[in-house]
């Protein structure tokens, strides 16, 4: 069976009998000199037209966004230095009163033989450095605070408070009458959680796909695909941050994606086709490939961790939901895009194509359809879909880093596992499975470092007892 | 720049103890991707899993270092057994992918802070290998260079890495072996020779998770601590380049890659260092440099798959593909 070149994985014996007596590797056959059923041009400008499209959504969509993302650079909460000497211990903490930071308060720390006092900086954040570790008395001066603005009910002033073995300690006053710290009830927490899963789960999905349409129509396991998504994300940093409008910087980000996956098929891929090399190969190959991105993404970016424009905002409530905007952007972007994805391959030419090679690559290249022209354009939308995954990825966490795509490679394989290796709905329903469970685990008591966990058993278990998938087909598993 | 140096460097790179855990590991991966055609992602697993349990045993339990060592062995073989029992009939690149989440879900659960009593979380686990020392027949001295614990250390992981390549050597030489290799070479005919296949591959897959547990004490042992940032899935990619650098269907071929791999990781690092203090390179900070070597190992793994997949030593008719 390995010596089929295009054939999918697992056709097996009856599949081979089926195409004859064709030597191995015949069954890349390549009908683009006869004359085809459809013009090329014409073929190909639809092809474009489709692209621009998609293009063109994401676009309209993303500067809806734009009142939002005028580039902030989030105030940093350094406290300015109005204590007296510096020690290496200190005291401090922000002062917000409904998200104004108050200016200009006084705060004293008292114990262990000394006194010092800070007043707070423009951005709330104040700090006094203290000599030793050991418990303090923190007074706040309450006629220094702007009028209008009281402690909350039950806020002890002054408070003692102890050093627990770190140098920095923190401590929180809050402000306004009859405020109450916030906590909310079960069904809340459930419905918050299902919301930012499903918009987790379909910006997953929108790697999926690709990984499921690379997969289908290649048979190629792609471990650099988590690089593709972090490219996306990086480029729109990178050029944000030099200055550039952020809807051109979302353009560029795209293009990158379609490009990277462009020049990978071009010059690395459809060469390995063409020599027959094997799918564990070629596997190995995307792994090699995968950390050499990573690293020199890593050597031009940098280890540190980056926000895009507009990263950072407050949740809005929705009645019954409260949602940060970013996430709810993220979903109907993701919603639109991958509805757009759907309707393009169920309903033009060029889906139908792509369906049939990801059925069974030698049979369609038989029937007329240039099979390499078809995987050129699955490698240039993955690419571009993966890099708009990554740009939304980068709000979800929120943070550019240059393993970020890594992180959430195992995601796009469990939700693409899930739904079934190679179909395409079937990644589109295993990543919002998998979205929503990862989010809904820590609403069940799991504690959320250990959220992906859940996804990578349940991946697991459905490996166990339905290994094609939710909707795959049994005889692809081989 | 001084090249005597940097030479000395890299030798000693060649036989430190984290040569000879590479080593180890990647022998494993031999068994089970050289000699069984099986796709183990999750190396990296398993030497955490025996690092783990090792480090858990002695420090939680108080158990000598032999039932620590058992402990690990026996951990390592249940993973790799509720590993095989799904996905040993499936497709191979299920394998992989269920080898590389797996683990990935021990790391997240070592690194989590709910476990912190046990595990340590993000900082890991230290001071585990007093007994073990207790082992050292080396009276205090100079050793070739080496203080006596520190050439215990390589005389310990050296010695398993020589008995267990001997082992492999025979074992493939077997009848046991013969039929790995037949599965490898093509499952269907040894199915219908009555072989039962899925068992062949469980032994492979215990066997060689086995060695990878081994390879996480040789790794562990010398820095007297165990941390979960060291058995990420970069440790298993490292390991695949260090087989198929020296070739996967073979003994020796996992050894030498290793012995390679950080003879070439060491060289590269000293060399751009040596000639970023003489500020040849004002383009490259020292970090980039080491960062440079990682591209440099991820090109190496592309083009030797596609160059050379057979690697230095092997024989292009014994691979695991074609």
């Amino acid at each position: 069976m390995r010596h089929i070149r295009t054939g999918r994985p697992a056709c097996g014996p009856d599949r081979i009998a089926g195409l004859g007596q064709q030597t191995p590797g015949s069954t890349e056959v390549h009908i683009v000199n006869r004359p085809a059923p459809a013009a090329h041009p014409q073929r190909l400008v639809r092809a474009l037209s489709a692209a621009g499209a998609l293009i063109g959504v994401v676009l309209a969509l993303f500067l809806a966004l734009a009142p939002a993302a005028e580039a902030t650079t989030s105030p940093s909460p350094a406290p300015s230095g109005s204590s007296q000497q510096e020690f290496p211990n200190s005291i401090s903490g922000i002062l917000r009163n409904a998200g104004q930071p108050l200016s200009g308060v006084k705060i004293t720390a008292k114990g262990n033989g000394f006194e010092g006092s800070a007043t707070s900086s423009p951005t709330g954040a104040w700090s006094i450095s203290v000599p030793t570790q050991g418990s303090y008395q923190v007074t706040l001066d309450e006629s220094t605070l702007p009028s209008g603005v009281k402690l909350a009910e039950g806020e002890k002033n002054p408070r003692t408070v102890v050093f627990a073995g770190t140098s920095n300690l923190s401590t929180i006053f809050a402000f306004g009458a009859g405020i109450v710290v916030h906590q909310p009830s079960f069904l809340e927490s459930l419905l918050n959680r299902l919301v930012a899963g499903l918009s987790f789960g379909l910006l997953l999905a929108l790697s999926a796909v690709g990984l499921s349409l690379i997969f289908g129509t290649t048979g190629l396991t792609n471990f650099a695909h988590g690089e593709m998504v972090t490219l996306g994300a990086v480029i729109v940093y990178t050029l944000s941050a030099i200055g550039l409008p952020f809807w051109l910087a979302i353009i560029a980000g795209l293009l990158s994606g379609a490009v990277f996956g462009f020049v990978q098929d071009a010059f690395l891929w459809k060469p390995l086709r063409r020599r027959g090399t094997g799918l564990v190969p070629m596997m190995i190959v995307s792994i090699g490939l995968a950390l050499a991105a990573r690293y020199v993404i890593l050597f031009f970016f940098g280890g540190a961790t980056q926000q895009l424009p507009g990263a950072q905002t407050e949740d809005i409530d929705l009645g019954v939901v409260s949602v940060s905007p970013n996430n709810l952007m993220s979903l109907l972007i993701s919603a639109v895009v991958i509805a757009l994805i759907g309707i393009l391959l169920l309903r033009t030419r060029l889906g139908k194509a792509t369906r049939a090679v990801a059925d069974n690559p030698a049979l369609a290249a038989a029937s007329g359809i240039d099979v390499d022209r078809v995987i050129r354009i699955v490698w240039v939308t993955g690419g571009l879909l993966a890099a708009l995954g990554g740009i939304l990825w980068a709000y979800y966490r929120p943070g550019v880093t240059f393993n970020m795509g890594q992180q959430i490679l195992l995601m796009i394989f469990a939700g693409v596992t899930l739904g079934g290796l190679g179909t395409v709905f079937g990644a589109l329903v295993g990543s919002v499975v998998v979205g929503i469970f990862v989010e809904l685990t820590t609403v069940f008591g799991l504690t959320s470092d250990l959220k992906y966990v859940g996804a990578l058993v349940i991946m697991i278990l459905v490996l166990l007892f339905r290994p094609q998938g939710i909707l795959g087909r049994r005889e692809r598993v081989g | 720049m001084d090249f005597g140096e940097i030479f000395n460097e890299a030798i000693g790179e060649m036989v430190s103890p984290t040569t000879a855990a590479y080593a180890l590991a990647a022998l494993g991966l031999a068994v089970h991707f050289g000699y069984s055609g099986l796709l183990n992602f999750g190396q990296a697993g398993f030497m955490a899993v025996g690092s783990y349990a090792f480090a858990m045993s002695t420090i939680l339990l108080g158990a000598p270092w032999w039932i620590g060592l058992l402990i690990a062995i026996v951990a390592a073989s249940a993973f790799a057994l509720l590993l095989g029992i799904p996905t040993l009939r499936l497709r191979a690149d299920y394998l992989a992918i269920v080898t590389i989440a797996a683990a990935e879900i021990i790391r997240y659960v070592v690194t989590t802070n709910s476990l912190t009593k046990v595990t340590g979380s993000a900082n890991g686990l230290a001071g585990f290998r007093q007994d073990f020392l207790r082992l050292n027949p080396f009276p205090p001295g100079n050793y070739l260079g080496y203080s006596s614990p520190d050439f215990f250390y390589r005389f310990f992981g050296w010695g398993l890495v020589i008995i267990f390549g001997l082992g492999v050597w025979l074992l493939m030489r077997s009848p046991w072996g013969r039929v790995l290799k037949g599965i490898r070479e093509d499952e269907l005919a040894v199915r219908s020779l009555g072989k039962n296949v899925y068992a062949y591959k469980m032994q492979s897959l215990v066997i060689g998770g086995g060695f990878g547990a081994l390879a996480g004490l040789v790794f562990t042992l010398p820095r007297d601590v165990v941390q979960p940032a060291n058995y990420g899935t970069e440790l298993t990619f490292f390991l695949w380049t260090c087989l198929l650098l020296g070739g996967m269907s073979t003994v020796l071929g996992p050894v030498i890659g290793a012995m390679l791999f950080w003879v070439v990781l060491s060289l590269t690092q000293n060399i751009l260092f040596g000639l970023i203090g003489v500020g040849a390179l004002p383009w490259l900070n020292p970090s980039q440099a080491g960062q440079l070597r990682y591209i440099l190992v991820g090109v190496a793994l592309m083009l030797l798959m596609i160059f050379r997949p057979q690697g230095v030593f092997g024989n292009k008719k014994e691979l695991a593909f074609s």
